[in-house]
């Protein structure tokens, strides 16, 4: 049933416990645990979920529903590059659901995948960014895109490769 | 709940005028006025959440209803819970409820028995204005004890409190979010698959089928028609104090002689008693506990009839298997006698023999199929259906069960003692133990059979007895996997100064066990206890050294109690479960 953790992970396991040591005896610590994970593990795998819910004593299964419960957390692994794709009303107006499709077509993503198999590029989509001036409106990890069309996603996503 | 030294406040209530304590919720204070609030996600032996909004009442002053399961009293309220209002609010909320809901009811499991169906019809919804996407989710049916179907969740997360707050075990959930909500196991995980002791409490208290038993009734009446089988049942204690509820008698009415002729018309060839493998069970667990104390083994000894405790134990607590009793429960105990002994007494092919049970439990259906239980050189237990199986099966048989004559159980396993009836309540195994304990040990007659302080509603229960010659027998007993793990952390600290502990993993024993009737509240569970001891007093043997059938049993066949005959087919061993904890 439980996985063991791989080397490479013993590492950022060591971190974690120095941020559980630094926190020991407040309560509702589970939140900032479980950033802090990300942080170090990049998403939040079964068997680090697991281990924190032993070392907070708070059982699996809450801890579980606080992980699915925020978009904030992942429990699959993520891409290096995230692009944010925004499907707000005034990019969705000026053809945002166009350079969406334009992105999975370059990043080869089947059916409801979000991630690519080599772990480059990870897709999502927001509501909004905040900058309907611009739309339609993607960001590519901190860097903005305005104006899009779909023609100009080729090159940006290249950037990144 | 409430506490009575709390102040009292007035307040009015659909007009009437009403003093109660000031802890107490509206809907608490309605009750006593016999004031009828409908609601869902309340329950009365859970904390209260507020899910549902069902319960929604108007309140002078308040710019919106309030949810009157959760809303405190307070001085000069003025409360209506029938204006138009209320009552297009109660009825909107149960239709936005049934908009993602299966529309199955005809064929649900629950038709007639569901929560959610009787207030579609108390509030009046002729129609479901509401028309969209429906949750898509997987049943899970990858164990033999329960069904998940969160198709038919409403999120009332009754499931959720009573894993948590009676058992302490927390299988249950709220995942995702918004439309993807989803109440279960962490990771979408099995039942099999998590830490879930399939005491069966959660289906309980579900007021839809969104959580029930696995339905075994088709077994049943498969073996029941194929003239090459013997059909053989056994019927738990419990079964005979709440089976009667389902037919509309009053809460504890004891059935017994009626369910034995349902049984019987249905076509069983013969109807026996767990109540005299609890007598068995008895004979090998006092024994064992007398052994471990004259010969220094591992105490305090804890008794291991309960399955729930028993998977609760093997996957939380694997430390402390040592400390289990190795007798198996009285349903396995009935399970390898039967194709062995009245197998061989009445010259029947064991291969022949289907052996059902009755029980108030889902964990039963997991404990038959263990692997190691096949000591009979057959499946020991075949089929196992809960209380509200046999009802539905009653019914399906067309059989009036109120107008039906009282009839005797079949010797030579029907035949038990008090001793063996009590089981079905929390202390009650304790009791019957110390009634045989004591006489195999001090070889004394036991003038008052009733211990009185293992008995009732109590988390954890403690007593002491003398057992003369220096003994002083301590005990404590506990239902509940919540009160259970107290105890288990005591025997961990190394603060356990019992000899014997009793565990039954649902609140009040088996009377009030996952697969028996519902409702339940804690005044069922007193009327179903009472019937108990009714039973018991009734009984000519009360102790179950005493029962005849059982002397002859040991006298005739199996040799004595612990003996090797005994330790072959009485007697077990428990490993522990690998599970996401």
């Amino acid at each position: 049933m439980e996985k063991k953790f791989a080397d490479r992970d013993l590492a950022c396991l060591t971190q974690l416990d120095e941020f559980l040591t630094s926190l020991e005896g407040e309560k509702g610590a589970l939140i900032p645990v479980l950033q802090k994970a990300q942080d170090l593990f990049g998403y939040l795998p079964m068997e680090v979920l697991v281990y924190i819910s032993r070392k907070i004593g708070v059982p699996i299964s809450r801890v579980y529903g606080v992980v699915t419960f925020y978009s904030q957390f992942h429990l699959v692994p993520r891409g290096r590059n995230v692009i944010r794709s925004c499907q707000g009303t005034a990019c969705h107006v000026r053809g945002a659901s166009a350079v969406m499709r334009e992105v999975r077509k370059c990043l080869e993503l089947e059916g409801g995948a979000a991630t690519t198999d080599n772990l480059r590029f990870t897709l999502e989509s927001v509501a909004c960014i905040g900058c309907c001036g611009l739309a339609p409106v993607m960001t590519v990890n901190g860097d903005t895109y305005g104006r899009l069309v779909p023609e100009k996603v080729g090159d940006i996503l290249e950037q990144y490769r | 709940m409430s506490d009575i030294t709390v102040p009292a406040v007035n307040l009015t209530i659909d007009g009437q005028k009403v003093s109660v304590p000031g802890n107490f919720t509206i809907l608490e204070a309605a009750r006593e006025i016999g004031v009828h609030i409908p609601h869902l996600c309340y329950h009365p032996d859970l904390s209260r959440e507020g899910n549902c909004r069902v319960c929604v009442v108007e309140l002078k002053g308040a710019r919106s209803l309030v949810a009157s399961c959760v809303y405190l009293v307070a001085d000069g309220m003025e409360v209506h819970t029938n204006t138009p209002w209320v009552r297009e609010t109660r009825k909107t909320v149960i239709e936005l409820m049934l908009a993602n809901h299966p529309e199955d009811c005809l064929f649900c499991v629950k038709n007639q028995r569901c929560e959610l169906q009787a207030l579609a019809a108390e509030v009046g919804v002729r129609q479901i204005r509401f028309r969209g996407e429906k949750r898509k989710a997987e049943k899970d049916t990858d164990n033999p004890a329960i069904v998940r179907d969160p198709e038919k969740c409403i999120l009332c997360t009754r499931c959720v409190r009573v894993c948590s707050e009676r058992q302490g075990l927390d299988v249950y959930t709220s995942t995702n979010r918004g439309f993807d909500s989803i109440v279960g196991p962490a990771f979408g995980l099995g039942l099999d698959k998590v830490a879930c002791s399939f005491c069966g409490q959660c289906t309980s208290v579900c007021p839809t089928a969104a959580l029930t038993e696995k339905d075994d009734t088709h077994e049943v009446w498969d073996a029941l028609a194929d003239p090459e089988k013997y059909v053989v049942v056994q019927t738990a204690p419990s079964v005979r104090v709440a089976l009667g509820e389902e037919f509309g008698m009053k809460s504890g009415g004891i059935v017994t002689g009626r369910m034995v002729a349902a049984l019987r018309r249905m076509g069983f060839d013969k109807v026996f008693d767990t109540d005299f493998a609890a007598d068995m069970t008895i004979m090998e667990e006092g024994h064992e506990l007398l052994h471990r104390i004259r010969t220094g083994g591992v105490l305090p000894m804890m008794t291991s009839c309960s399955p729930g405790w028993v998977n609760f134990v093997e996957t939380l607590y694997p430390e402390i298997l040592p400390h289990l009793s190795s007798a198996k429960s009285p349903q396995q105990m009935f399970g390898v006698t039967v194709k062995t002994y009245f197998a061989e007494r009445e010259k029947i092919d064991p291969a022949k023999i289907v052996s059902v049970s009755i029980m108030p439990c889902t964990a039963k259906k997991w404990e038959a199929r263990r692997p190691q239980f096949d000591d009979s050189g057959y499946r020991d237990v075949d089929i196992v259906i809960t209380t509200r199986e046999l009802a539905r099966m009653i019914k399906q048989a067309s059989i009036d069960f109120a107008a039906l004559p009282e009839e005797d159980y079949d010797a030579p396993m029907g035949i038990s003692t008090g001793g063996g009836q009590i089981f079905g309540a929390t202390g009650g195994v304790m009791e019957a133990a110390l009634r045989t304990a004591y006489e195999v040990h001090t070889g004394r007659k036991l003038d008052n059979v009733d211990f009185c302080e293992v008995r009732g509603l109590q988390g954890i229960k403690e007593s002491q007895v003398d057992f003369g010659n220096g003994l002083i027998l301590r005990v404590a007993v506990a239902h509940t996997l919540r009160n259970a793990r107290k105890l288990v952390e005591k025997i961990r600290a190394g603060d356990a100064d019992y000899h014997f502990i009793e565990i039954m993993a649902c609140p009040g024993g088996c009377i009030a066990g996952g697969g028996q009737p519902y409702p339940i509240d804690n005044d069922v569970r007193a009327a179903r206890m009472k019937s108990m001891y009714d039973i018991d007093v009734q009984k000519t043997y009360r102790k179950s050294h005493e029962n005849p059938a059982i002397i002859e049993l040991y006298d005739t066949w199996m040799g004595k109690p612990l003996g090797e005959r005994a330790h072959h087919l009485l007697h077990t061993r428990f490993a522990p479960q690998e599970r996401l904890k």
